[in-house]
Formats: structure tokens, C-alpha cells, sequence
């Protein structure tokens, strides 16, 4: 395995979701997943393969049936929810395939959000990490604009930047590009493996884009609820 | 501005239309409850003020409150008479300076002498019974406003005629006495008079106005046909809403019944208790009703939101944070509508009291109104709580759903 050296920062040990009904539903079974610093992971699969359900159980928005997900070592299991939230705002970075940004808000408000929640910094530290974040990602001009007056593409890319609020070490990604055209999907493909490859940080994106997930680091291939594959990949 | 507040702010702005209609729920029912209030109280003080200062505060008589036993029945215990109507007595207050001496030394007050007698005014072919009281019209202004009701004389015009007479304004409507005009009164002792008209009163209570009429105290004897008779002792305290128990204690003290002005009326002040009561009960059907529209545009609003609170959720936003998102905004509709309804109470109280209206108890012609901070105060706090009560439980709902849920099924 790469890196075995790494610091784990995520690690899944026997993680199984069910969800309770008439008949229950197995959503991921028995995963056992370490996850290191500046790595790039796809997961992929089929359909219903429980891609998603992994990536929510790694970013503890979703509580294992059974087993336990830690975060740099600590075990999540028994955090109570104001803990798992601050555990997310801190550490954990979303971005869905949807953008999901607030729609009354401007985009700059939208990235401030995670940093006003978090209040390490102060408020005019936070505008202008904002900003710079924005301008990073090549949408310095459109600060002052609602979500709904830029393309799908610029959207996601605030989505990306919303994540990177708080300077969390992983970005979880959900069918990141899943909802944009070729070019914008590209755009927002790049920008993830920048994060990687130029800051260090670690980017996991469910995808069931087969390209894209040759083009990452290593993939991980569910079936059923159950890894199937686990391969690092040769860097290009 | 602090997160929270940005955003319920925010949620609340975008939809002004829909919240202007919460708020105009709780205004009304603000509004409503303080004009109700102000025009309760106002007609209960009102009333109360009239009917304090036209009667004593307290009135002694020379009656007791059941009739006095036989001499053998307090002797032997077991003596049981029938068949005897109780021991007669001489009328009037025993030794009434003493009495009245013995009063004044502890009454935070006046006390005043006077004659109590039922007589028969003839006047014109009409008969009317009326109540006459003798009194001092010297020490009047102690124990009554009578010298302040008066109406085209003084109360010393008693003194300007033997058998001077002041008769309340509507009886001299009634009967066409006019100042001057010489009325016969007749009593149950016998004896028949004959009075002069030299001024009118006017208490404001029909009661009084009617059927009421003062002379001179020697007068009141006179028609009672007994000489240096005091029946009635009136009271006049500082503050008249300790009459009940000052009362009690002149009646232990002297042993004649003290009645006052709240025994006196107490099938009114139980009528004033009931208004009370129907009155909150219906400003609190007011208010509850304001507060399911607050329930309905929070509920609205979380609904709306779902995708919002979910992505807030998944940002790392804790619950507790989401959750007071939308208390907040209740808090805001109930503070708005608290205020809003406090400018339109305040209206409605100005157009009401602009309102000429004929009561039938007393002749005021504009609706009596209570301006008090407190209606206010209180429409304000109950609109604020119940705002919030209504708001927490959709808030509650809201910020506790699973953001996975509703991210897989957002599209």
C-alpha cells in the first residue's frame, strides 16, 4: 500500500449500516477502510453499490448500524451530536452533487458560513479568507452574487471553496461533477486534484464516472455494500 | 451580525408577504386584547369611581344584622320562644356623638351624622317614593362629593328656606319640580311637609338621581317625627378599598351593621369579576389563534428550508444552532406583531375613545378607557411566548431530521 507511513485520518473498522423497516436494508457491509493524509480515492460501483453511504459514514453525517469510524485516531461512536458537528465543521469538508449553496445569501456569505459557525477566526479575517478563496478558484469578480446568477460550473467550484472554509485536511465528495457538462466537470476534476497534488489535502469523491477514477490515486470498488476492489493506481 | 441571527433574519426578509401575514395575526390579536383591556378596566374604574364617591364608603345604620334575642332566651339556655315578635327598640344610633367620637379616633377618615327617612314626595298629581337623608351641609364635604354634584346651588341653599329640600335631577325631571316649587312630603310616621326646591344634584348613577333627596338634618327628624334622631352614620375613608375591613371592625366595635360600598354593590363587583374573566378568555382565544399562524409560517418555513437546514447540518452546524434558527424567527414574528399591535391598540383605544356613547348605568358620552402600561406589558409577553412556544416544536422537528435523507433525495 502507499503510504503506509501516513497518519491514518479516517478509518472505518467493521462498518455496517442498515436501515431499519418491514424489511431492512443493508446499506454497507462490514467495511474495514483506512484513509491517509494527501490521499486522492474514488469510490466507485453500481448503483445502490452504497458509494454514498460509505462517503456519509466517513463524514459522519450517518451513524454505523455497527462498527466504528475514527477521525485522526478518535473513536466517533460515542460523540454526541454537538461533538460530530463540530468534528465536521472543523475537519471535514462536503461537497455534494448538488451545490447546496444558500440561495438568499451571496456566494462570499455562502463560504463564510462554515468560519462564522466556527468562529476561530475573526470577521474580517474570515471576509478575507473568503475572498482569497474565491479568487483562488478564478471567481474574485462574482463575490457579491447570489448563487442563482452563476453557471453549474461556478456554483460547484463555491461548493468547493465553501468546503475549504475551514481548512480541513479531507474533502468528501459526492458525484462532485455528477450534474455538470464535460467542460465544467473538468474545471471542477482539476481543482480537486490541485487540492492534492499542490496542498496536501485529502480528497475522497464518490464518482460513477469511470474516467475520472482512473485518473485519481486509488479506487475503491463496492458491490453490495462490501469493498471489492481497493487499488492504488499508477500516477500519471 | 451574529449566524444565527444573519440567517433567521434572512429567512424571514425573503418571505415578507407570508411572515407580514403572521405578524398581522399577532398585531391584531395584540391590538385587540389591549383595546379590550383598556376598555374593561376603564368602564370598571369608571363605574367604580362614581359609585365610591356618590355613596359612603362605608354606611352605618341603626339596624342590626339579625334581630336581638329575647331576654329569656340569653338567660336560659335552653328557653326556646315562639310565637313573640322581637323586642321593639327605639330608633336611631345610641348616643351617636360618642359613637361617632369613638369612630373618628381610629378611622383613617370623616365621619358624618345624618337622617335616613322614606317619604313620599307629591308634587303635580305625582307620587314618588324617595329616599331623604338628612345631613350637616357643613360637614358634607367630609363624607361625600354631594357638594360637588350640585347642580344651580350650593348645598348651603338648604339653609336659605325652613323646609329646604335638594332633589336629584332626574326626579325633578320626572315629577317638573323646578327650583322653588313647593313638594309635599308624607312619611310612614305621619308626618306630611311641606318643602322647598332650592337645588338639584346630579350623581351620575340613575339610582341616586331618581329617587334621592337631602334636607336639612333637623328636617330629617322632623319627618321621622322624632327629635334628635341620628340613624345613619356615613363614612368616608382615604382610601375606600380597605372599606370591607374597616367596616367589619365597626360593626364589632359598635354592634350596628356597617355595610360597604362593596357589600353594598356586590352583585356589581361579581358582574365586574365575570367581565374579567370573559374578557381573558377571549383576548387569550385572540392570542392562541395569532399563535397558529406563527406555528403555520414557521412550519412553512422548515419545510421550505429542508435542503438548507440538511446542508447546514452537513457543514458541521450543530443541532441546538439550527434549531434556534427558527426560534429566533418565531421570536421575530412575535416581536413584530407584539409592537405593530401595540401601535394599533393604542389606535383603536383613540378611536373608541372618540366614540360618543350612551351607557345605561351611568351618563358618561365617551367610553371610559384605561391607558396602563401593564395591558401592554402583558399582550406583549403572552404574544412573544406563545410565538416561541409555537415555533419551537417545527424548529425542534426540523433541526433533529436526518440531512441524509434529505441530501440522497434532493435533486
Amino acid at each position: 500500500m502507499n503510504g503506509a507511513a501516513k497518519t491514518p485520518l479516517i478509518e472505518a473498522r467493521g462498518v455496517t449500516r442498515i436501515l431499519p423497516g418491514i424489511v431492512p436494508t443493508t446499506l454497507v457491509q462490514n467495511i474495514d477502510l483506512v484513509i491517509r493524509e494527501n490521499e486522492f480515492v474514488a469510490i466507485t460501483g453500481p448503483s445502490g453499490s452504497g458509494k454514498s453511504s460509505l462517503l456519509y459514514l466517513l463524514g459522519l453525517l450517518d451513524l454505523p448500524t455497527s462498527g466504528e469510524v475514527l477521525i485522526r485516531g478518535r473513536n466517533t461512536t460515542h460523540m454526541d451530536e454537538e461533538e460530530r458537528a463540530l468534528t465536521r465543521l472543523s475537519l471535514l469538508g462536503f461537497v455534494f452533487q448538488f451545490h447546496f449553496l444558500l440561495p438568499e445569501f451571496t456566494i462570499l456569505d455562502n463560504v463564510m458560513l462554515p468560519m462564522r459557525a466556527l468562529a476561530r477566526l475573526s470577521l474580517p479575517q474570515q471576509r478575507d479568507r473568503a475572498r482569497d478563496l474565491l479568487a483562488s478558484l478564478g471567481l474574485g469578480d462574482h463575490v457579491h452574487k447570489t448563487p442563482d446568477q452563476l453557471s453549474g460550473g461556478q456554483r460547484q467550484r463555491v461548493a468547493v471553496a465553501r468546503a475549504l472554509a475551514n481548512e480541513p485536511p479531507v474533502i468528501l465528495a459526492d458525484e462532485p461533477t455528477g450534474s455538470l457538462d464535460s467542460r465544467s466537470s473538468e474545471q471542477v476534476f482539476e481543482l480537486l486534484r490541485d487540492l492534492v497534488e499542490k496542498q496536501g489535502k485529502t480528497v475522497v469523491a464518490v464518482t460513477h464516472d469511470l474516467d475520472l477514477a482512473d485518473r485519481m490515486h486509488r479506487e475503491i470498488k463496492l458491490m453490495d455494500g462490501a469493498i471489492v476492489v481497493d487499488e492504488v493506481q499508477a500516477r500519471r | 451580525m451574529n449566524l444565527v441571527l444573519d440567517i433567521a433574519w434572512t429567512h424571514v426578509r425573503a418571505r415578507v408577504r407570508q411572515t407580514g401575514f403572521a405578524v398581522a395575526g399577532v398585531a391584531t390579536g395584540v391590538g385587540f386584547s389591549i383595546m379590550m383591556a383598556a376598555l374593561m378596566q376603564g368602564s370598571q374604574e369608571d363605574f367604580t369611581n362614581r359609585l365610591v364617591n356618590t355613596l359612603a364608603h362605608i354606611t352605618v345604620s341603626d339596624e342590626r344584622r339579625a334581630p336581638p334575642p329575647q331576654p329569656a332566651e340569653s338567660t336560659f339556655q335552653a328557653a326556646e320562644i315562639h310565637g313573640l315578635t322581637p323586642e321593639a327598640r327605639r330608633r336611631g344610633i345610641k348616643n351617636p356623638l360618642a359613637t361617632m367620637a369613638a369612630l373618628e379616633a381610629w378611622l383613617p377618615g370623616a365621619v358624618g351624622p345624618s337622617v335616613k327617612v322614606q317619604a313620599i314626595i307629591r308634587y303635580a298629581n305625582h307620587d314618588v317614593a324617595t329616599s331623604v337623608t338628612g345631613i350637616d351641609p357643613r360637614r358634607e364635604a367630609q363624607v361625600s362629593d354631594l357638594p360637588k354634584q350640585m347642580r344651580g346651588a350650593t348645598l348651603t341653599a338648604l339653609y336659605r328656606a325652613t323646609n329646604a329640600i335638594i332633589i336629584g335631577d332626574r326626579l325633578s325631571e320626572k315629577i317638573g319640580a323646578r327650583i322653588g316649587a313647593n313638594i309635599t312630603l308624607q312619611t310612614s310616621e305621619g308626618a306630611r311637609i311641606s318643602a322647598q326646591v332650592v337645588g338639584f344634584f346630579h350623581t351620575g348613577v340613575r339610582q341616586f338621581d331618581e329617587s334621592g333627596a337631602y334636607v336639612l338634618t333637623k328636617t330629617g327628624q322632623i319627618l321621622s317625627r322624632q327629635t334628635g334622631l341620628i340613624n345613619e352614620l356615613r363614612v368616608r375613608l382615604r382610601d375606600p378599598m380597605n372599606s370591607r375591613e374597616i367596616a367589619s371592625r365597626i360593626e364589632n366595635d359598635t354592634g350596628y351593621k356597617s355595610v360597604s360600598w362593596q357589600e353594598a354593590n356586590e352583585d356589581l363587583i361579581s358582574t365586574f369579576i365575570i367581565r374579567n374573566i370573559i374578557m381573558y378568555t377571549v383576548v387569550g382565544a385572540i392570542l392562541l389563534v395569532a399563535s397558529f399562524g406563527t406555528y403555520n409560517i414557521i412550519s412553512t418555513i422548515t419545510h421550505e428550508k429542508a435542503r438548507d437546514i440538511a446542508i447546514m447540518k452537513s457543514l458541521g452546524l450543530s443541532e441546538q444552532t439550527v434549531r434556534s434558527i427558527f426560534v429566533i424567527e418565531a421570536m421575530i414574528i412575535g416581536l413584530a406583531g407584539a409592537l405593530a399591535g401595540f401601535l394599533l391598540g393604542y389606535l383603536l383605544c383613540l378611536a373608541l375613545g372618540s366614540v360618543e356613547i350612551k351607557n345605561p348605568f351611568i351618563d358618561s358620552d365617551r367610553l371610559p378607557l384605561a391607558y396602563t402600561y401593564k395591558h401592554y406589558l402583558l399582550a406583549g409577553m403572552v404574544a412573544l411566548v406563545s410565538s416561541v412556544a409555537a415555533g419551537y416544536q417545527p424548529a425542534r422537528k426540523a433541526a433533529r431530521g436526518n440531512p441524509v435523507e434529505i441530501i440522497r433525495g434532493a435533486t
